[in-house]
C-alpha cells in the first residue's frame, strides 16, 4: 500500500497550539473538581534524621484544615515504589515508601500530610507541625557512601545499591601490551529535568465503588495503574490514569512517586476529591535528579591511536531510595562509554551508591550525557598526546558501516541482543565538519578574537530509542466524517497529536483537520506502552499507521456489504471506497461509519492495533560541535555557534524534529554550564530555587545548525523512524568540553567536572600560573 | 509557596503611611515594588504581619533636574523608568546604563530605586550607582525627614541605616559633568542574574589632562557595595593611561575582601575585581577620549 | 487578624467582582476567583516569568503582586489577546514557527512579547532576545520563539492586525 504523504515528513503545524496560544490548555492545576480538598505535604528538612515523634495536633486545628496525618495514621501497609526499568537484583533493599516511618533519608521526603480547604491555609498549617528529630551524619559523595561509615538502610548492611561489571574482550592483555594509556577521572553534575510546570494529581478515590481516579499522570499511564491497583487492592479496571496537559517531562514527570499514593489516600482517609500541586521549592527536592556520576576511565591505543580497549569504573550516585528507574543512569553510562567507536576490549565496573541525596532517575538521555563528556574528553587528551588531529582521530576509530550490525549486548544487562543497527557513522561525522567549517578551524586553535580565544570541539555520540512494551492505536470514524485517534502513548507536549494526525491522515488519505487526537489515559484504550526514551513516533507512530490500514480494510468490507457486492471489486482512495465497475459510486468514510452503526448499536468503523518492535532498538547517531569564545581573564564562555548532526531515520515532521534538536541543545547547554544541584556536607541542597538552580534564557544562545539526516531508516519499524528526542542534547557537554579545552590551548588546562563556570575555569587557570 | 497572612493599607499620602506604620508596630512593612519582599514572603523567610503599600503616593515617584543641576529621583520610580528616561541618560549616564542589567524587563517594570535601596543587596546595581555617585539618600520616619550620605546609609547584608518606620523619599545626585569618563561593567551567570563583580567608575580630568576626581566602586564584593578608597588614591591627580589603570587595579585586588558563594569564590571575585576595575577604565576613557586605544 | 477586600478587577476589558485575602496573589486570584487559568505558575518567586501578565502595559509577574494592588489596573492575559476566534498576529506567529511545546510558558512569552512590540516596533533581534530573557523556556530552546517575535513584528510593520 501507498500513500501519497502530503502529510508525512511535512512540517505540519501543530494541532495542539490553539490551546496552548489561548490559555485555554488544561494542565493539572486548571482542573478544579467539586468538592476539592487542597493536599500539602511537611517534608523533612534533615537529609538523615530519625523520627522520634510527631506531633499534628497544632496542624489539626488551623480554621480551614480539614485532615492531617502521617504514616502512623495511615490505614493500610504502606506499600514500596516499584522498579520499572533497570531493576538488578540489590535494589529491593533500597526501595521507598511513600512516607517515612522512622527515618527520613533526603530534604523533601515526606513526613507528613495536611488537607485543607486550599493550599494557603495548608501551608499555614505545615508551619505548625512538630517534628522531634534526631539528627544523623549526612552521607553525601559516592566516596563516603562507599566506606559504608554511616549505614543509610541499616538492613542492608551497606550503601552499595548494587554492583556488576560489564565488557568484552579481554582488556587486561589490551592494556599490557598497548604502547599508549591514558587514565582521567570525570565528574558531572547532578542536576535533573526541571520541566516548566510542576507534578501535580487529583485523586477521587471512593473505595466503594470501587474507583480511583488520578488526574495529572502521563508518561506511562498503564504500568502505573497496574501498580496503584495492587498497592490499593483494587481491580485494575477500578483505577483510572487520567491525562491532561503536561508541562514537560524530559523524563522526570509521570514515573510513580511518594505522591502517586499520598493523594488517593488523603481522598480516601476524607471521601471527597484531593489535588495536590508540587511548588517548584519541592520540585527541586522531590522530583527525580539525574546525571551524576564520578567515571574513572582509561584508554589504551596504538601509536596512530587505534583504540585497543576501555576500561572504566563508574559510580553512579542513586541518592537516598531506588525509585522506578532503577540502575537506568549508571548502566546506560556505562553501556554507552564506547560510543560508536570500534572498542573490542571493554570493561566497565559499574555501582551504585546509596547517599542522603533525592533520589535520582532519567532526565533526556540518561547516562549518555555523561559518558559521551568522559569519553570525548578522554579522545581529545589521546590525539594531543599522539599528535593526531582530534577529527582524524574519530575518523580512525568509528566503526564503518560494514562492521555493522554490531551486537553490544554483552554490556547490557537485561538485553543479551541488544545490538547497533545499520548506519554510517562517519558519513555524520564529516557531514558535521563540513557544516562547521572544521577545515577551517583545525588550525587556529586557540586564536585570540576580540580579545577572546577561541576554539572549536567536536564529539560523536550513538543513542538508542524506542525501548519498550507494543504501542496502541484506535481509530474510530465518527458518522460525521470526523475522526478519533485513542492511543496509550503519552504527551508531554512534544507535538504527538500532531505527528500520529499526519499519519494517520495519509494512510487514510483524508484531511488532517477532521482528525483528534486522545492520548494517554487510561479510560481511553485497554492498554499501552507509554511515553519514554524518544518512542512515540516509532511505536504509536506505526500503531496507527497499522490501525489506519485495518481501517481501509475494514471500510472496504463494510461498503460491499452497503452495496451487496464482492470486496474485491473495490478500492479505498482519496478517504473513500470505489467501485471498479461504477465510477461515479462512491462511498465516505462518514456514509460508511453511519452505515455501520445502522447496523447495531455496538457497530463502529473502528480499528484497532497494536505495534511491537519486539525490543528492537534503533540507534540514531551523529556528532556536535562547538564554536567558544572565552575570556581568559574573567573565564566568561560564550558558545558562539553550534552544529550538530542527527541521524533519525526518517522526519515525520522536520520541524518538530528540528524543535527537539534545538531544545535538546539548549537543555544540554544548561546541564555543561549552569544547572547543578549543589548539597553541602550535611545533606542540605543549597540550589533550591531559581535563584540558585540556573536554566538557561534567551541570551545564552549560539547560532545554531541542527541537521536531520534521513540516510539510515530503522529496519525494526516499516515507517524506517528513529527516535529524535534526545540525540540533541546527549553531546553537548563533550562538545562544549572539547572546545574550551582548545580555546586555552595555550594555558594547557584540562576540564574533566561539569559543569563548566567561569569560576572553576579561573580556578584551573590559576594554576598554571594564568 | 504561599505568603503568611497580613493585614493591608494603601494610603495615598507620606502622612498616612507613617501613622500606619507607626499603628502597626515592629512587624509591619512598607511594600515598594515588591520584587525582592514578596518572593521571601511566598519562601515565608518573611512574614510581616502588616504591608503599608507605597504604590499609591504619588508624591514619592517623579524624575527631576533641580536648577543647581542635581538630579532627583523619587523612591518610588520603576527602575524600568530609570531605564527609558531620557533626562537620565544624560543627567546620569552611569546610573541608566546601570539599569538594563537589574534582573528583567518584568522585574523592573514593578522594583523601584528605592526598594532596591532598602533593601541593600549586595551585589545588586542601585545601591552600587548610589555609592559611587556620592548620592544623597532622603528619607522620613517617625522622628522626622533626614538625608543621608550613600557612604553612611549601607551597613550590612540586607541592612541599612534606617531606622524602624522610616522609608527613603528621594534620591538625590550630584551634577554630573558632562565630560565625565565613566564605565559600568559587571560578570553574572545569565543576563540578569545578581552579579558575582561589578564595577562602576567614574573620573574627571583636568584643564590639563590629570584626573582630578575618581570614584571606583565595587559590588558583590562584600557585604556592602564597596568604594575602592585606595585604587582611586592612585588615580587621583595623575594623568590617565594603561599602565596607572593597572595599578589602580592591582590596589583594588589588594583592597577587595569578598566572600564566596555558591557562584564564585573569594579568589575569583577579588581577582576578576581588578580586571574589571582595569577594563572599566579604560572604557571610560574611551568614552571621552576617543583617539585613546585601550 | 486579616478581612476580605473587595475588589473589582478589570480583566481583558471586563470588570470582575471577587472577595480576596490580602496575601492572595494576581496570579492565583485570576486562577482560582475569576477562573482565568491561562496564566500559569511555574515557580511562585519572580524568575522563571510563566505568570506574566500585562498590567497597566507593562509585563509584571504575577505571582509578585498582590491581587488588592491590582484594583483600578487595567489588565490583559493570554486570554484578551485573541480577537474572538481569531488569533493575534503574535499568536499566529508563533503557530506558525513552532514557538511552543508544552504551551506551558507560552502565555507568560506571548504577554511580554506584546509589551516589547508595544514598545518597540522593530526591535533587533538582540533586543528580543534580551527582552524575552525574564521568560523560561524548557522545551524550545528559544530560537523559534525569538523568530516568532521578530515575524510578528514585521507582519504588523506590514499593517497586519
Amino acid at each position: 500500500m501507498t500513500t501519497s504523504s502530503p502529510y508525512i515528513g511535512a512540517s505540519v503545524k501543530r494541532l495542539e497550539d490553539r490551546r496552548f496560544l489561548t490559555g485555554t490548555g488544561r494542565y493539572i492545576d486548571d482542573v478544579k473538581l467539586p468538592d476539592m480538598a487542597v493536599m500539602a505535604i511537611y517534608r523533612s528538612p534533615h537529609a538523615h534524621a530519625r523520627i522520634n515523634s510527631i506531633d499534628l495536633a497544632a496542624a489539626r486545628a488551623v480554621p480551614g484544615v480539614i485532615d492531617a496525618f502521617c504514616a502512623a495514621d495511615i490505614d493500610m501497609d504502606l506499600p514500596v515504589i516499584p522498579l520499572r526499568l533497570a531493576p538488578f537484583d540489590g535494589f529491593e533493599r533500597f526501595l521507598q515508601r511513600p512516607i517515612a516511618q522512622d527515618k527520613v533519608r533526603f530534604v523533601g521526603e515526606p513526613v507528613a500530610v495536611v488537607i485543607a480547604s486550599d493550599r494557603y491555609i495548608a501551608e499555614d498549617a505545615l508551619d505548625l507541625i512538630e517534628v522531634d528529630f534526631a539528627p544523623l551524619p549526612a552521607v553525601t559523595s559516592v566516596d563516603q557512601a562507599a566506606s559504608g561509615e554511616t549505614l543509610i538502610h541499616e538492613d542492608a548492611g551497606e550503601n552499595m545499591g548494587t554492583r556488576y561489571t560489564v565488557g568484552r574482550g579481554d582488556t587486561d592483555d589490551a592494556f599490557s601490551d598497548a604502547p599508549y594509556t591514558r587514565r582521567e577521572r570525570f565528574t558531572t553534575n547532578r542536576h535533573g529535568a526541571v520541566p516548566m510546570e510542576t507534578r501535580g494529581l487529583i485523586a477521587e478515590f471512593d473505595p466503594d465503588a470501587p474507583l480511583l481516579r488520578l488526574y495529572g499522570a502521563t508518561k506511562v499511564n498503564f504500568f502505573n495503574r497496574r501498580h496503584l491497583a495492587a498497592a490499593f487492592d483494587l481491580p485494575e479496571e477500578a483505577v483510572e490514569l487520567i491525562e491532561t496537559d503536561v508541562g514537560g517531562g524530559f523524563g522526570a514527570r509521570g514515573e510513580l512517586y511518594p505522591e502517586d499514593y499520598l493523594v488517593p489516600i488523603a481522598s480516601r482517609r476524607n471521601g471527597r476529591p484531593v489535588k495536590w500541586i508540587e511548588d517548584r521549592r519541592e520540585n527541586l527536592t522531590a522530583t527525580n535528579h539525574s546525571r551524576d556520576i564520578v567515571c574513572d576511565l582509561e584508554i589504551a591505543t596504538s601509536n596512530d591511536g587505534k583504540i585497543l580497549g576501555m576500561r572504566a569504573t563508574v559510580q553512579g550516585d542513586m541518592g537516598a531510595y531506588v525509585r522506578t528507574n532503577g540502575g537506568v543512569v549508571a548502566s546506560k553510562a556505562a553501556q554507552f562509554l564506547p560510543g560508536p567507536y570500534r572498542v573490542p576490549s571493554f570493561s566497565c565496573d559499574v555501582q551504585f551508591l546509596i547517599t542522603n541525596k533525592t533520589p535520582v532517575g532519567t532526565f533526556r538521555g540518561p547516562g549518555r550525557f555523561e559518558a559521551n563528556f568522559c569519553r570525548e574528553r578522554l579522545l581529545d587528551m589521546v590525539a594531543a598526546d599522539l599528535n593526531i588531529d582530534p577529527a582524524e582521530l574519530r575518523l580512525r576509530n568509528l566503526m564503518e558501516p560494514a562492521e555493522l550490525p554490531y551486537r553490544i549486548g554483552e554490556l547490557v544487562p537485561g538485553d543479551v541482543n541488544a545490538t547497533f543497527d545499520r548506519g554510517n557513522y562517519p558519513s555524520a561525522l564529516n557531514q558535521l565538519l563540513d557544516e562547521v567549517g572544521y577545515a577551517d578551524w583545525k588550525d587556529r586553535q586557540g586564536e585570540i578574537i576580540d580579545g577572546r580565544a577561541h576554539g572549536l570541539g567536536i564529539a560523536c555520540f550513538i543513542e538508542s530509542s524506542a525501548a519498550g512494551p507494543p504501542e496502541t492505536a484506535r481509530v474510530t470514524v465518527a458518522p460525521d466524517g470526523n475522526i478519533e485517534i485513542r492511543t496509550g502513548a503519552s504527551s508531554v507536549g512534544q507535538g504527538t497529536e500532531t505527528g500520529l494526525a499526519q499519519i494517520c491522515a495519509d494512510y487514510l488519505a483524508i484531511d488532517i483537520d477532521r482528525i483528534n487526537v486522545l492520548h494517554g489515559s487510561t479510560t481511553l484504550v485497554p492498554t499501552g506502552g507509554g511515553t519514554f526514551h524518544s518512542r512515540n513516533t516509532v511505536m504509536a507512530g506505526n500503531a496507527v499507521r497499522m490501525a489506519a490500514e485495518a481501517l481501509r480494510t475494514r471500510s472496504i468490507e463494510l461498503a460491499a456489504l452497503r452495496w451487496n457486492t464482492d470486496a474485491g471489486g473495490l478500492e479505498y482512495r482519496d478517504g473513500a471506497v470505489h467501485r471498479g465497475d461504477d465510477p461515479g459510486s462512491i462511498l465516505s468514510l462518514a456514509e460508511l461509519a453511519a452505515f455501520a452503526r445502522s447496523r447495531g448499536p455496538d457497530e463502529a468503523l473502528a480499528a484497532d492495533a497494536a505495534f511491537d518492535n519486539e525490543g528492537k532498538l534503533s540507534y540514531s547517531y551523529g556528532a556536535h560541535a562547538a564554536l567558544v569564545a572565552v575570556d581568559v581573564a574573567t573565564g566568561v564562555i560564550e558558545v558562539k555557534k553550534y552544529v550538530l548532526t542527527e541521524e533519525i531515520g526518517r522526519a515525520l515532521n522536520p520541524a518538530m524534529v528540528q524543535g527537539q534538536a534545538v531544545g535538546g541543545l539548549v537543555q544540554g547547554l544548561g546541564g555543561t554550564f549552569l544547572d547543578h544541584m549543589i548539597y553541602d556536607e550535611d545533606g542540605q541542597l543549597l540550589t533550591g530555587s531559581f535563584a540558585d538552580y540556573l536554566l538557561p534564557t534567551s541570551t545564552e544562545l549560539p547560532e545554531i545548525t541542527a541537521i536531520a539526516l534521513e540516510e539510515s531508516p530503522s529496519e525494526f519499524n516499516p515507517m524506517g523512524f528513529k527516535g529524535a528526542g534526545e540525540g540533541g542534547i546527549v553531546a553537548v557537554a563533550a562538545a562544549v568540553g572539547n572546545a574550551v579545552v582548545h580555546a586555552l590551548n595555550a594555558h594547557g588546562i584540562q576540564i574533566n567536572d561539569l559543569p563548566i563556570t567561569p569560576n572553576r575555569l579561573r580556578a584551573a587557570l590559576r594554576a598554571t600560573g594564568t | 509557596m504561599k505568603p503568611p497572612k497580613f493585614d493591608y493599607f494603601a494610603p495615598d499620602s507620606i502622612e498616612s503611611a507613617l501613622t500606619l506604620i507607626a499603628e502597626h508596630g515592629d512587624d509591619a512593612r512598607y511594600l515598594a515594588g515588591g520584587q525582592s519582599l514578596v518572593p521571601m514572603m511566598n519562601f515565608r523567610v518573611a512574614a510581616p504581619s502588616a504591608l503599608i503599600d507605597l504604590n499609591g503616593i504619588a508624591t514619592l515617584r517623579g524624575i527631576k533636574v533641580d536648577k543647581n543641576s542635581r538630579l532627583h529621583i523619587g523612591a518610588m520610580t520603576r527602575t524600568r523608568e530609570i531605564e527609558m528616561d531620557s533626562t537620565i541618560a544624560s543627567a546620569n549616564p552611569l546610573l541608566h546604563a546601570a539599569a538594563p542589567h537589574i534582573a528583567h524587563i518584568q522585574i523592573r517594570n514593578r522594583g523601584t530605586i528605592g526598594g532596591s535601596l532598602a533593601h541593600a543587596d549586595p551585589a545588586a546595581e542601585m545601591p552600587g550607582i548610589v555609592l559611587a555617585c556620592n548620592a544623597e539618600i532622603n528619607s522620613i520616619g517617625p522622628a522626622g525627614p533626614r538625608s543621608i550620605a550613600a557612604g553612611d546609609f549601607f551597613e550590612g547584608i540586607y541592612s541599612t541605616a534606617l531606622q524602624d518606620g522610616e522609608m527613603i523619599t528621594e534620591i538625590v545626585f550630584p551634577p554630573w559633568p558632562a565630560a565625565r569618563c565613566w564605565a559600568f561593567q559587571e560578570i553574572s551567570r545569565r543576563e540578569g542574574d545578581f552579579a558575582m563583580i561589578g564595577i562602576a567608575a567614574w573620573f574627571d580630568l583636568n584643564e590639563t589632562g590629570e584626573i582630578s576626581a575618581a570614584s571606583l566602586t565595587a559590588i558583590g564584593a562584600g557585604d556592602t557595595p564597596l568604594r575602592l578608597p585606595a585604587a582611586e588614591e592612585i588615580l587621583s591627580g595623575q594623568p590617565p593611561g594603561d599602565v596607572l589603570f593597572a595599578e589602580a587595579a592591582q590596589a583594588a585586588v589588594n583592597e577587595l575582601d569578598p566572600g564566596s558563594d555558591l557562584h564564585a569564590s573569594a579568589e575569583y571575585r577579588r581577582e576578576v575585581g581588578g580586571v574589571l576595575v582595569e577594563r572599566a577604565l579604560k572604557t571610560a576613557l574611551q568614552r571621552e577620549a576617543p583617539g585613546y586605544t585601550a | 487578624m486579616t478581612e476580605q477586600h473587595h475588589l473589582t478587577l478589570t480583566v481583558n476589558g471586563r470588570a470582575h467582582s471577587c472577595d480576596v485575602e490580602p496575601r492572595m496573589t494576581l496570579a492565583d486570584c485570576l486562577r482560582e476567583k475569576l477562573d482565568l487559568t491561562g496564566t500559569h505558575l511555574g515557580c511562585e518567586h519572580g524568575v522563571c516569568g510563566a505568570c506574566t501578565i500585562i498590567v497597566d502595559g507593562a509585563a509584571v509577574r504575577s505571582c509578585l503582586m498582590f491581587a488588592v494592588q491590582a484594583e483600578g489596573a487595567e489588565i490583559t492575559t493570554v486570554e484578551g489577546l485573541a480577537d474572538g476566534e481569531t488569533l493575534s498576529v503574535l499568536q499566529q506567529a508563533f503557530h506558525d514557527n513552532f514557538a511552543l511545546q508544552c504551551g506551558f510558558c507560552t502565555p507568560g512569552f506571548l504577554t511580554t512579547a506584546e509589551t516589547i512590540l508595544a514598545e518597540n516596533p522593530s526591535p533587533t533581534r538582540a533586543e528580543v532576545q534580551s527582552a524575552i530573557s525574564g521568560n523560561i523556556c524548557r522545551c524550545t530552546g528559544y530560537v523559534p520563539i525569538i523568530d516568532a517575535i521578530l515575524e510578528a513584528a514585521e507582519r504588523r510593520r506590514a499593517g497586519k492586525k
